[in-house]
């Protein structure tokens, strides 16, 4: 599992791999998920429904996260804009 | 004859290091400066190459995460159409809507334009950022891709959360209604053409819309 963060000037960046089914990694992915967290990121998981379109999952906590996907992409969190 | 030689590789030596030491420093306190700038927030200067190469990584990723009629949408014509209703909207404007299908085009950078597809009435203008506080070089602007995208599983997985947060506007107070006018007119000629092409080409697969456009 990959975790992917978007930032300006770089476009996506990885900041962390691991796989989940190995206790160590996941350890350390839990860590990285909550301090994205913490420091205010969304966390999204791109999925394929049942019917093959592609959609996304929001997710508010590692275990939200399907075991079986490779990705979880964080992005800032949304502001009002331009009010 | 042996030490003659070493004597002379080493005043070579000094030598080089005497002239190459101005050189050198200016180096150095080029990197200082950099290094002291940075660390008091100054933003670093703006790279077009950096932001190009940013962009294209971002539309990678688009890409990899959408649909592949969304991608070329995006790719054709500057942005997408999200479905609305998929996670529910905040009760008063689902009440108002009456169960009416409704849409949004989310454009790079600017408000997500929510419509009724049936008759092209534009509803409201939800006005969204998502500013990366970091600012890695100097600017909390994804790059456009990215914010696209953004947008988008934003809209797909939590629909009620991202019209929450954004800033509810009348449309027309920052994006054209003509100019949504004209998109809606573009995106339904691009999927009439669409369509064409699948049926010349004898593809089977169904039609990308989930409801006709008022462009079509």
């Amino acid at each position: 599992m990959k975790f992917l963060r978007m930032r300006p000037g770089y476009g996506e960046q990885l900041i962390a791999e691991g796989d989940v089914e190995v206790a160590e990694d996941e350890e350390r992915l839990v860590e990285e998920f909550r301090r994205q967290l913490d420091h205010g990121m969304w966390a999204a998981v791109p999925i394929t429904s049942a019917a093959g379109r592609r959609e996304a999952e929001m997710v508010r906590s590692f275990e939200d996260i399907p075991r079986t996907t490779d990705r979880v992409i964080f992005f800032p969190r949304a502001a009002g804009g331009a009010a | 004859m042996t030490v003659a030689l070493c004597v002379t590789a080493i005043v070579a030596i000094a030598l080089l290091f005497e002239i190459s030491q101005p050189y050198l420093d200016r180096r150095l306190d080029r990197r200082r400066a950099r290094r002291e700038a940075r660390r008091h927030g100054a933003p670093a200067a703006y790279d077009p190459g950096r932001e190009r190469r940013a962009e294209q990584r971002a539309r990678e990723l688009l890409k990899s995460c959408v649909n592949e009629e969304d991608w070329a949408m995006y790719r054709d014509l500057g942005f997408l159409r999200v479905w609305g209703g998929q996670t529910g909207l905040p009760a008063d404007a689902a009440r108002d809507l009456r169960g009416v299908p409704y849409a949004y085009l989310v454009y790079p950078h600017k408000p997500i334009v929510a419509y009724l597809p049936q008759t092209g009435q534009l509803l409201n203008e939800y006005c969204v950022e998502f500013p990366d506080e970091t600012r890695p070089y100097g600017s909390a602007r994804l790059p456009d891709s990215d914010d696209v995208l953004a947008k988008w599983m934003a809209l797909k997985g939590d629909e009620r959360r991202l019209i929450s947060e954004a800033n509810l506007h009348l449309p027309g107070r920052q994006v054209d209604p003509k100019q949504v006018q004209r998109d809606l007119w573009r995106l339904g000629r691009w999927e009439r053409e669409r369509l064409e092409q699948a049926a010349r080409a004898g593809d089977p697969a169904p039609p990308p819309a989930r409801h006709d456009n008022p462009g079509a």
